[in-house]
């Protein structure tokens, strides 16, 4: 069991997707705006992760190596069809301010470089645990940016006030920077810059 | 196992296609409903919304939305070209999706040219009609409050959305909501404010209080740079989104296309002609 927790947990500070991997950019600059949707997205995330990664374990020993990548494409992108179909069924507000980006999960680089990096090459109860704290490391820098961009960028966190706003007689003025995908960058940096000061080891050499 | 062989190639490749197709095939159609539910819930809670009848952005159970809209709230589709309600298309309201009609070659058509943003139109739109007091099964009691029209055109970075609700004079506003849009948040994206929305009731479409549609010329009310007084002193002018200038054109635009003759225009004057 000692592995297991090792493998659940060494991605969220250790060896994070996001901090140290650098991948999986994209949507984390996109669905951070509120903690809302940061956290749907985490979600839907860590769900289609652990799912490929079980499946793509399964099959490992049986996938033609020649057609391994397409393979798990395939499995990748039925999940997250599936995962899509389930958020506009259950939580279409949600689903809704994710749009597109649930279905880019597909093109998520996390995704697919544990399913080739760690499923092909380990059991399946190993990958499964392997995929649902990959999905943790990368929900963590979702929930830390999204938390940042909504509160300075709106006055709230999960829609609820905190600074009341100017424009609806309060005294904060937003800081509209923080709504905008730069702010992500801002963020994303400080975070790995914070990480890497407190984990020197992280610190790549040139 | 010999893993490298075509055929073993293709025999795998051939089940986890069937097996995904499955998956995927299942779940999309399992969900059908439900979802199909949730998008018809969606609209009527923003009929609703810009009626006033229920909060906006407050969670109302979807029994009541429901309940509600089929109370108070009669779907009507009306021909733009001629400004008479389709009968024989307002029996299906509740499933006239106008955007896809709008794209279809039949029922939609190029829209005149403008500089408005609006590219295509549907030859006919839907119109809400909402009543003061609950109306019975079949439709009895109704007492006409107000009509809400559905409004569409660019603002800055996207298309907005939104339900414009006017009284029973088409002239008096009533209300002004946008569902949807990409406009900058903070900048454009105010034009979902609730104050800034709040700022258009009161305001007059065509002409002062108490005129009728021949004393109409075009329509009036826009948004202008700073700000405007109160509905009585400034009744056709609501204030300008500072650090929107784009996105408020693009309101004024979008209000004076589909309120005028290439709009709801000839609906407007048809219903008003006939009721007076």
């Amino acid at each position: 069991m000692a592995k297991t927790k090792e493998v659940l947990l060494d991605p969220l500070f250790d060896n994070n997707p996001i901090a140290l991997q650098v991948l999986g950019i994209c949507s984390a600059l996109a669905v951070t705006t509120k903690m809302e949707t940061a956290t749907v997205m985490a979600i839907a995330v860590i769900a289609v992760m652990a799912l490929s990664n079980l499946s793509v374990s399964i099959l490992r020993n049986y996938i033609p190596p020649s057609i391994r990548i397409i393979v798990q494409l395939t499995i990748i992108a039925s999940l997250v069809i599936v995962t899509d179909q389930i958020l506009k069924a259950f939580l279409f507000e949600t689903s809704k301010q994710l749009s597109v980006f649930v279905g880019l999960i597909i093109t998520n680089c996390i995704v697919m470089g544990r399913a080739e990096a760690f499923a092909m090459q380990n059991p399946p109860w190993a990958s499964f645990v392997d995929g649902i704290g990959n999905g943790f490391g990368y929900g963590l820098v979702l929930l830390f940016v999204g938390f940042f961009r909504e509160l300075f960028g709106s006055g709230k966190v999960f829609g609820m006030e905190v600074f009341p706003l100017v424009t609806e007689g309060g005294w904060y003025q937003p800081n509209g920077l923080m709504v905008l995908s730069p702010a992500a960058f801002f963020l994303i940096g400080g975070f790995i810059w914070a990480l890497r000061t407190w984990k020197p080891e992280q610190v790549t050499e040139d | 196992m010999q893993h490298n062989g075509i055929p073993y190639i293709l025999g795998f490749c051939l089940a986890v296609c069937l097996f995904c197709a499955v998956v995927v095939s299942t779940s999309a159609v399992g969900l059908k409903d439900t979802q199909e539910l949730n998008k018809e819930l969606d609209r009527k809670s923003k009929v609703l919304a810009v009626a006033g009848l229920i909060a906006e952005g407050a969670e109302t159970a979807p029994a009541e939305i429901q309940s509600l809209f089929d109370k108070r709230v009669k779907s009507i589709i009306v021909n733009l070209e001629n400004g008479s309600i389709n009968e024989e298309l307002s029996k299906t309201a509740s499933t006239y999706d106008q955007r896809k009609a709008a794209k279809d070659l039949e029922l939609g058509q190029d829209a005149p040219k403008h500089p408005f943003g609006v590219k295509r139109i549907p030859k006919n739109a839907l119109v809400y009609l909402v009543s003061t007091t609950d109306m019975d099964g079949e439709g009895n009691g109704f007492e006409l409050e107000q009509y809400i029209f559905p409004v569409e055109g660019k603002g800055l970075w996207s298309t907005l959305y939104g339900f414009l609700a006017v009284g029973p004079d088409f002239n008096e506003i009533k209300g002004l909501t946008f569902y949807a849009h990409l406009e900058t948040p903070g900048l454009g994206g105010e034009v979902d404010n609730p104050s800034w929305k709040k700022k258009w009731i009161g305001r007059r479409v065509f002409g002062p209080e108490g005129s009728t549609p021949d004393q109409w010329d075009g329509v009036k009310v826009r948004v202008k740079k700073g700000i405007a007084g109160s509905p009585d002193e400034d009744p056709y002018y609501v204030d300008g989104l500072s650090g929107a200038t784009i996105t408020s054109n693009g309101v004024t635009h979008l209000i004076n296309f589909w309120m005028g003759e290439n709009g709801f225009g000839k609906f407007i004057m048809e219903t008003a002609k006939n009721a007076g």
